[in-house]
This record gives structure tokens, sequence and C-alpha cells, in this order.
């Protein structure tokens, strides 16, 4: 099985943010963390390689400390890197990210393609299903376990409420996976070592120029959310904001 | 002629999903605002009465997009109709609400048409003669406005509870339905889905309780659970979890509460070391109260909080649980 995982770095998840100049992105002197929804895809191709054989590629498109992201999942067990590294990559939209990945795959020959199910910094949930079109190939979405079977894979897809469906699928195949697949795994010493000595490919924008266009969606502007709730901070030491708490469940909430 | 905006309802096991109350209601505040024309669409097998029962809305025209091959629903199959559909019909914005299953096939629909869509949107704004889109950005921690860069159709995925299903109005008579049937080549549905199923069976309903204690991952461990146990005890609600503490196996996930768990609206929601990340909110955020306690003054739960505590869970929960117990003793 050879499979390829789509990465992407994304700032911590208690980084206190700020909008920078423009006002249409954040500034970007935080901390960052690779996203999370992808490292349980990345486990899972471990796990997948560890049963069937085969290869786990990593690929993430962002500057230059996005390379963290892809030693970690080479430490962790994945066997070649490649980063797509231009200022030009930061700021593509969706369709023009998958778009570069497909034009800097071009030339492999996957079996299957993972990625996190959705990103903690823009939460669309698109890139793996707008690749899977961009390939010609099968998708399926918020997968929970994938088996292997004579015509392809048998996938297990999370619908809501508590609802899930198996479906039958050809190989190859795009598929965004969910979190709790999986258990996630820490990089080893030894990994580590190991990782400084992996293939890790770069890939600048000149060489995708012809598959990317300007975006088709442009965030015009961001900020603080406006809030509509008039909330209530219950202030003092833990025994006072207890004795307050009690006073709102009984008076306000009317549930004591 | 008025540019159109085409609402995408969805029907799954032989019901109309009530969410698509919630993207018609966004669609007619759409159409009042612009002037455009409001239609709607109906996508499956033998859809007539789901048709009809839009119908019944303050709607232009409803159609039932038909092929025997959209039952069951795949994505090859609702990308292959849609985009033929709209192709034919050309509106110029396509509303659809931001359900499983539309995330499963509007990106794929919106390539195959060289096309883009913006997913998640909790709203609209229309300035001068552009319309923005707004979604939540870094786990609701900032809101976006976004806007198109390129030519319609455009393709929009509202959240759950963005707008109101009961704020739909009806229509003064029924709109007219057009069967539209479309044409799926052989070959061009590639995955073989089985039936829907429910996983082992459901200990507790907690779209019951009118108390729910939620615990996110501010517990840190799974011993700590405990504490949370004793605060929904005292309290006579149910203990519930967002979905990491889910993943690491620390509750069943008949416990959880978010887009792919339970959602909720209890009298009363206290969610302890709850960061409030989109994906658990969407699944409490119509609770009626929502007391939040965590150590972050900067965690997106204190957005929809009624009252907040910034606070560490462990200095508060213990003086809590025996002040609520001292409360229902009695005077």
């Amino acid at each position: 099985m050879k499979i390829l995982v789509c990465m992407k770095q994304v700032p911590q998840k208690d980084a206190p943010l700020k909008l920078n100049e423009s006002g249409a992105w954040i500034r970007e002197d935080v901390s960052y963390e690779v996203n999370e929804p992808d490292a349980y895809a990345l486990e899972e191709a471990l796990r997948q390689k560890e049963k069937h054989g085969g290869e786990v590629v990593v690929i993430t498109s962002g500057p230059a400390r996005a390379q963290q992201v892809l030693r970690e999942a080479l430490a962790k067990g994945a066997d070649r890197a490649i980063h797509l590294e231009d200022n030009a990559f930061v700021g593509l939209d969706v369709l023009n990210t998958a778009r570069a990945f497909a034009s800097a795959i071009k030339d492999e020959t996957f079996d299957l393609i993972f990625t996190g199910l959705q990103s903690d910094d823009y939460g669309y949930a698109q890139t793996g299903v707008v690749l899977a079109e961009l390939l010609g190939w099968p998708h399926a979405t918020i997968i929970m376990q994938i088996e292997k079977s004579d015509a392809g894979i048998r996938v297990k897809r999370e619908l809501e409420a508590g609802y899930f469906q198996f479906v039958d699928m050809p190989l190859p195949a795009v598929l965004t996976i969910q979190s709790g697949i999986n258990k996630l795994r820490y990089a080893t010493l030894i990994g580590i070592k190991q990782a400084k000595n992996k293939p890790l490919r770069k890939v600048t924008m000149a060489e995708v120029q012809s598959a990317v266009s300007g975006n088709l969606q442009k965030i015009e502007r961001l900020y603080v959310p406006q809030k509509t709730k008039n909330t209530e901070f219950l202030e003092g030491s833990a025994g006072e904001v207890a004795k307050k708490l009690v006073d709102k469940l009984r008076n306000e909430v009317r549930v004591l | 002629m008025p540019d159109t905006i085409l609402v995408v309802v969805e029907q799954r096991e032989g019901k109309l999903n009530r969410v698509s109350w919630e993207t018609l209601a966004a669609g007619q505040a759409l159409a009042a605002e612009t002037g455009w024309t409001l239609e709607a669409a109906v996508v499956g097998s033998g859809v007539a009465n789901f048709a009809n029962e839009v119908a019944a809305k303050k709607v232009s025209k409803v159609y039932a997009v038909e092929s025997p091959k959209l039952e069951p629903y795949t994505p090859d199959a609702f990308s292959a109709a849609l985009k033929q559909f709209i192709e034919s019909k050309q509106p110029k914005l396509v509303l659809m609400p931001h359900t499983y299953q539309v995330r499963d096939f509007v990106p794929k629909l919106a390539t195959a048409m060289g096309r883009t869509a913006i997913s998640d949107c909790i709203g609209y704004k229309k300035e001068g003669g552009k319309l923005l889109f707004t979604r939540q950005m870094f786990q609701g921690k900032l809101a976006a406005d976004v806007s198109f860069t390129c030519d319609a159709p455009w393709f929009v995925a509202f959240q759950n509870g963005a707008f109101r299903g009961d704020k739909a109005e009806a229509g003064a008579s029924a709109a007219p339905v057009e069967t539209v049937n479309v044409q799926i080549a052989d070959g061009v549905i590639r995955n073989k889905p089985q039936e829907v199923f429910k996983e082992a069976k459901q200990a507790v309903d907690l779209t019951q309780a009118e108390i729910i204690v939620c615990i996110g991952r501010g517990i840190k461990e799974q011993k700590n659970i405990e504490l949370a146990k004793q605060l929904a005890e005292a309290l006579g609600g149910e203990l519930a979890a967002s979905r990491p503490i889910c993943d690491s196996g620390w509750l069943p996930m008949d416990r959880q509460i978010g887009s792919s768990g339970q959602t909720v609206a209890p009298k009363l929601y206290l969610a302890l070391g709850i960061s409030g990340a989109i994906q658990h909110i969407v699944g409490m955020k119509g609770s009626r109260t929502i007391i939040a306690i965590n150590k972050d003054s900067e965690a997106p739960i204190f957005e929809i909080a009624d009252y907040a505590v910034v606070g560490n869970l462990f200095d508060v929960v213990p003086p809590l649980i025996e002040e609520v117990k001292k409360a229902k003793a009695g005077p």
C-alpha cells in the first residue's frame, strides 16, 4: 500500500491570536503544531503500512516552519516527505492548494491519499474531496475504519447522531479521516534520529505554477467575533464562586 | 431576469432533514435582501413528496431532481446530478446545510464545475453590491467575512443552527413542482454503500436530559471524571463529553455531544474544561442556560455562556458540589 498523507501546520490550540495589519490574517508570531486531525490520518497510514507493507509519504504546503510537521511524521515512521515551500503557497485557497498538491504528486502512484477531516484553522473540510475530484478518484469522508477487500477497500463512514455506514470502494481512493479512529503514537528517539536521513523533497511554486490560478474566494476581513450573549462573569475565590453559582442555579436557572 | 438562489434541501432515509428548513429560511432572507428569485431542489429517487413538502413554503418553484441511481446516496451520483441540473438552470447562489452528506459532495461538485464552496457559514452580509459570507475560524476564536472572486454559481453551506428553521415562511399557495430527470452514465458511481446503522445500543439519550454536565480536555486525566460525575449526580443531571474525551475511550461514544454525537438543548448545560470548538458548540448552543468553567479567558465557550467562571475547575467544582448538596438539603 502506497499512502500519501496530506498534513497541515496550524497555530497551537491555546495560542493567543492577534490580527495582522491588513486585518485579513493573523500575526504569524505564534507557536504552531500539527493539525490534530492530520495526526490521526498519519497514524492510520502508518498502521496500514504495518499491516500490509508499503510506503507512507507525507506532504504539506507552507512556509519553512511547516517542515516541522514533516519531520515529526518522518520520526513517527513515514518514509519520505514532500514540502511545497514557497511564500506564494501561503494564502492559496482550498482549490488551488489541492491543485498544487495534485501537480506535485503527478509522477507518483499512490493507492490511497488520506487527509484529516478538517483543519483547526480554516475548518472547511474540503481539501481531500477537492483533491479526489481533481485526480478523478473516488473518495469517502469522516472515516473511522479501513479494511482491505478483494475489490479495494471497505471503509466505515461516520454519520451524524451515532449512525455509521460501510462503503466498498475501489482503489486508488481519497479518504478524510476522523479523530478517534486510532490512538496516536509518539515518535521514538530512534525514529527522530532516522528521520534526519529520510528524503525530503522541496517543491517551488514555479514547478506547479501551470496548475494553479488566482483564488476563487477571498477572506475580506478577520475579526474578533461580536458577542450576542450577555455573559455574566462570576468572580471571587473558589468558595465564593461556588456560592454565586448556586445562587444563579436556584434563582435564575431554577434547577435547585 | 433576476438572478436565482437555489436551496438544495436534504432528504435521507425517507425523511426530509429538518435542517433544510434553516437553509430555506436563509434563502428567503437572502432573496428578500437581494431581490433575487428563490427556488428549491430535492435530489434523489422518488422524492416527489419531499418536493411537495417544500412547495408549501414561500418559494417560487421546487424541483425534484430524479434518477434511480440517486438512491442510495453517493457523492459521484449527487455531484453528477446537481452538475447537470445547475448547468441547465444557472442559479447565481446555491445554498445547502453543512451536514456530513453535504461535506461529502459539495466540494466535489464545486470543483467539477470549476467553482468553489464556502463551508460552515454562520451568516451573511450585503455590503454595497457584494455578498459576504461569515464563518468561524481558529475553532471559533475569530470570525471571517469571505467573498467569491469567481463567476457564479456560488456554493455556500450554512452551519446547523445559523438560521432558525421555524422562520422559514409558508407560501400563500403551493409553489409549482417540476420533476427533472437526470442521466447518470454507467461507471460514474464507484462507491457501493451498505445499510446505515446505529452502533450498539444507545445507553443514554442525552436529548432527554434537563441538566447536563459536560467535560472537555480540561479534565486532564480519566480519574478526574469522577469529580464531574459527582457534580452531575448532585444536580440530578447526566454526564456528557466533548469528542476528544470519547476518542480517548474515557467515556463511551453515546455520551458525546457535538456534530458527530448528540445535539442537545437542556435547561442547564454546565461545561467543564471545554474550550468551545465549533464541532462541539453546534451540538449544544441551543441550551437554555450555559455555564462555563475554564481557566482560559479566551476560550470560545465564553462567547455563548450565560454565566462564566474563568478559573481552575479543580478548585471550583468541589465547593460547588458541596453548595449544591447544601441547597438541595433544604433550609
